[in-house]
């Protein structure tokens, strides 16, 4: 009740800064009943500073000075402390521990201030930080804390907020000793997910060790069963989309991995071991734009996605033109030579920026997660990385499908000398691809920067993995790279929490190389007389 | 050769290289061991057991290479993954290596070797029984390699998979392999793998007696292995092999079995590699998962390139070739390396498809013979 009368109190207006002063000078004693009346009127108050003089004393971080019994907020450890006025929260210099009491709570006085917070936190504008009181609340729920609650929750305006109040004096009914409130507060909670509730009723089921019930009543044991039953069906639910978004996520960095191989592979018929080495190109541009604009990190990354597509796609080209261009038709040949390449890149990259990873930062965007509910919540940056492959896949499909590029390119893969003899400059469209392939090989690098760490081995871990996804999904085929990227990132992560990551990957290898047997071309193999080629 | 007239001796050691070959590795195996243990210590013309062990290993690397020279040179089949083959008959005879331990391990347990009593395993893992006998080890160092290559072979070959998704699929094996291996319940040592080997069958492994040994039979090996592939390419069906790699689907379609050929090469060949892994490990006294590494196999790829294609001696002089500039710079010049086996990639492919050999050859004859281009 008292809890109820402070908070009518808070509408009334803030006192003025010396009645504050006076009651907090009021806590420099030993006293607990002078406490509690001081704590009583700080809240009564209602001053600016009266949650964080309260917080301070719950913390026991609140002392008076032995000599004028001055109130101070003291931090820190050890011999010398910061002070903080107490009444300005102010600094006030540094002293040393030995000339300050602290000022001492009991059960009584913590139950009380944790009242009177949870109060604030309940009034507070940001529903975030309700719904924190709520949830802290629910932690350890008492009577005190019901009656808050009930007094708040027609108040109440934000929907979740409501919700997770309405659950909290469920509990709470839990408790009663009439079967049907208990009855109907079980009610009340199935379909709530959060992990307080399904403990709760997880309890009212369970046998004690003498056989008996925790719950006496049988109606109330069977909503209970029901519930719990349901809440475990929506859970393994929500972990099974948590596993698919995860795999899907997964699937999407290995589809960026593959994609421009797919492209340079497919169109070209040319293996470039150097792949990696080009993403990891795309992931040093990233840190090389934000070491050039260290104040904006958050537009860094999308300066940085044209950035090392032109970097990469530069390289490329000087690939194709330098090497690749005089191997045509020599497919081992170009493996082992891109692979040199890929052994100089790498020592460049050693040389310039040292062989430790560097560190990339991600944009505030970028990080953070979506809540969907108590059992589900996506990150931002696995979120981020599918909307990019499925742009980038899209920007690519239409490339190839509605450009003159693209008609050319295909035309080229499927009949060089035909081609040819039409009028297409196949040297010319041979140097585009390569571009082609390594700058999405640099973007997808740029992906990488956010998810992994950005070192001269970046393209060497995510090499095989990406021939894994052409090979598998069928050469020249974007929607075989796609769909073989996205099941290989799902089976990956459908296994892993089953036989661990180093298994799963091990499982997904022999999978592959048993898969190539049946089908030796791939998922989409290419049809006519290309694929014979 | 005064007795080249035989038909067989004849076909062995024709050619010039091959001769070559012999003489050197003859010389080698003869010299090195009594450089190292006649010639006093002091003396400049003595050879260090660092030395002997550096050539030693280099004789066991010109095995595999010839092993890869036959897949890739003569079947054209480019296997990014014959190093797995070679660690694998190296895990083979580490294994035995290790149950030789017995008591003197650090913590002194009969049967178990140490990494597994400091996993807490109280009884050896069924596949780790019977390596306690050498025989078994050996011959368990062909076995392995060479069922599991002929496993591999089978699925790979009868459903027609060549090409570059061949040797895709062969790296993604010993990268499977690398990440089995690197497990420490897999009961193989995980990261660090078997070393601190103590005797090979009662000779103390360290004794400039045993390494001499471990020396000569690696020569000895490679002299086998050598003949062995020169009288398997000259047979009959060494010649289909030829076929197969210069023209697959004609081969097939004048009748011959192209998938047996070529799954008899890819197991023979398997087998080789884990007999120089075998051979490899004693001398280095470690073996470990780094082995597997699928930039190893491509390596001993490079190595092939280097010396020359079918023609085995080239094999054995890439790998040595590489294999000292390699020890060379990594010693003097370490950010080099890389930057030399790059280019070694690039240039070797680009402008000398058919290796130092090759070129020599090149040297040696009229140019308008070597204008011709090389297939690939």
């Amino acid at each position: 009740m008292l809890v109820i009368t402070l908070l009518a109190a808070f509408a009334a207006n803030a006192s003025s800064d010396d009645g504050f002063a006076q009651a907090v000078g009021k806590l420099a004693t030993t006293n607990f009943k002078i406490k509690r009346e001081a704590v009583d009127e700080i809240a009564m108050l209602r001053h600016p500073n009266t949650r964080a003089v309260l917080a301070a004393l719950l913390d026991g971080s609140l002392y008076f000075r032995k000599e004028d019994k001055r109130v101070f907020v003291l931090e820190a450890s050890g011999d010398t402390v910061a002070l903080t006025d107490a009444v300005t929260l102010a600094p006030a210099g540094a002293a040393s521990t030995r000339d300050f009491t602290k000022i001492t709570t009991n059960n009584q006085l913590r139950k009380q201030l944790k009242g009177i917070l949870a109060g604030f936190a309940l009034t507070d504008p940001d529903a975030d930080v309700r719904r924190a009181a709520v949830a802290e609340m629910m932690r350890s729920l008492d009577a005190d804390d019901a009656a808050l609650l009930r007094d708040r929750i027609d108040a109440e305006t934000d929907r979740k907020v409501r919700a997770m109040m309405r659950s909290a004096l469920a509990l709470a009914d839990l408790e009663s000793p009439e079967a049907d409130v208990r009855l109907s507060a079980v009610g009340a909670l199935q379909g709530d997910l959060s992990p307080e509730v399904f403990n709760r009723l997880a309890a009212l089921v369970e046998r004690a060790s003498d056989g008996s019930f925790a719950e006496p009543d049988e109606r109330v044991r069977a909503a209970a069963q029901k519930a719990v039953n349901s809440i475990k069906s929506k859970r393994n639910l929500y972990g099974l989309f948590e596993t698919l978004f995860f795999g899907l996520s997964l699937g999407s960095v290995l589809v960026l991995a593959a994609i421009g191989l797919a492209i340079t592979f497919g169109v070209m018929g040319v293996i470039n071991m150097a792949h990696g080495e080009l993403m990891m190109l795309g992931a040093y541009t990233t840190y090389v734009i934000q070491l050039l604009m260290p104040s904006y990190i958050d537009v860094s990354v999308l300066i940085a996605i044209p950035a090392a597509f032109l970097v990469a796609g530069a390289v490329g080209v000087l690939i194709e033109r330098g090497v690749v261009r005089f191997l045509y038709g020599r497919p081992l040949e170009t493996l082992l030579a891109t692979f040199g390449v890929s052994l100089i890149l790498q020592q460049i990259v050693r040389d310039v920026f040292t062989a430790n990873n560097r560190p990339v930062e991600t944009p505030s965007w970028m990080s953070g997660s979506l809540q969907i509910n108590e059992a589900l919540s996506f990150t931002y940056n696995r979120l981020y990385v599918v909307l990019f492959m499925a742009i980038v896949f899209a920007i690519l499909l239409f490339v190839l499908k509605r450009t003159s590029l693209g008609l050319k390119v295909r035309a080229v893969s499927m009949n060089r000398p035909m081609a040819k003899a039409m009028g297409v400059r196949t040297e010319w469209v041979d140097a585009l691809t390569f571009g082609l392939g390594s700058g999405i090989a640099g973007v997808a690098g740029v992906a990488l920067s956010q998810l992994t760490n950005v070192g001269p081995n970046l393209g060497q871990s995510y090499i095989i993995d990406s021939f894994m996804v052409v090979v598998f999904g069928g050469v020249g085929n974007l929607w075989g790279t796609l769909i073989g990227g996205m099941s290989l990132g799902v089976v990956n992560q459908v296994l892993e929490p089953h036989a661990g990551a180093v298994l799963a990957k091990i499982f997904v290898l022999i999978a592959l190389i048993l898969f190539i047997q049946r089908r030796p071309r791939g998922l989409f193999p290419q049809k006519g007389r290309a694929a014979e080629a | 050769m005064t007795s080249a007239t035989h038909p067989l001796l004849s076909q062995l050691f024709g050619d010039r290289g091959t001769k070559a070959f012999f003489g050197v590795l003859l010389a080698t195996v003869v010299i090195v061991p009594i450089l190292h243990l006649a010639v006093a210590e002091g003396s400049a013309l003595h050879l260090s057991s660092y030395t002997m062990t550096l050539i030693g290993k280099y004789m066991t690397y010109a095995l595999l290479a010839i092993a890869v020279d036959l897949v890739w040179g003569y079947c054209g089949i480019l296997s990014l993954g014959h190093a797995a083959f070679f660690a694998l008959g190296g895990y083979a005879m580490g294994m035995y290596l290790m149950r030789q331990i017995g008591t003197r391990g650090v913590y002194g347990h009969p049967e178990l070797p140490d990494f597994m009593v400091f996993l807490n395993w109280t009884e050896l893992p069924w596949f780790w029984h019977g390596f306690d006998m050498f025989w078994f080890a050996a011959a368990m160092a062909i076995l392995v390699p060479g069922v599991l290559a002929f496993v591999f072979g089978w699925l790979a070959f009868r459903s027609r998979v060549t090409g570059v998704y061949l040797s895709i699929i062969t790296q993604a094996l010993t990268y499977a392999l690398m990440l089995a291996f690197f497990r420490n319940n897999m009961g193989f040592g995980g990261n660090n793998g078997l070393t601190d080997f103590k005797e090979i069958l009662g000779f103390d492994i360290y004794a400039p007696g045993t390494r001499v040994s471990l020396f000569v039979a690696s020569g000895v090996a490679l002299a086998l292995g050598y003949l062995a592939c020169k009288y398997l390419t000259h047979s009959r069906a060494g010649r289909v092999i030829q076929a197969v790699r210069d023209a697959e689907s004609r081969t097939r379609f004048i009748g011959y079995r192209v998938e047996s050929y070529k799954l008899w090469v890819w197991t023979f060949s398997a087998a080789l590699a884990g007999v120089a892994g075998a051979l490899y490990v004693p001398q280095v006294g470690i073996i470990n998962p780094s082995e597997f590494q699928p930039i190893n196999s491509i390596e001993v790829v490079i190595w092939v390139a280097v010396g020359g294609r079918s023609t085995l001696y080239g094999a054995v002089a890439g790998a040595v070739l590489v294999n000292y500039a390699k020890t060379y710079f990594t010693a003097a010049l370490p950010e080099f390396w890389l930057y030399a086996l790059g280019a070694l990639f690039v240039l070797v492919t680009l402008f000398l498809p058919q290796g130092v050999v090759g070129l020599a050859a090149r040297v040696k004859r009229k140019p308008n013979v070597l204008a011709k281009a090389v297939p690939a």
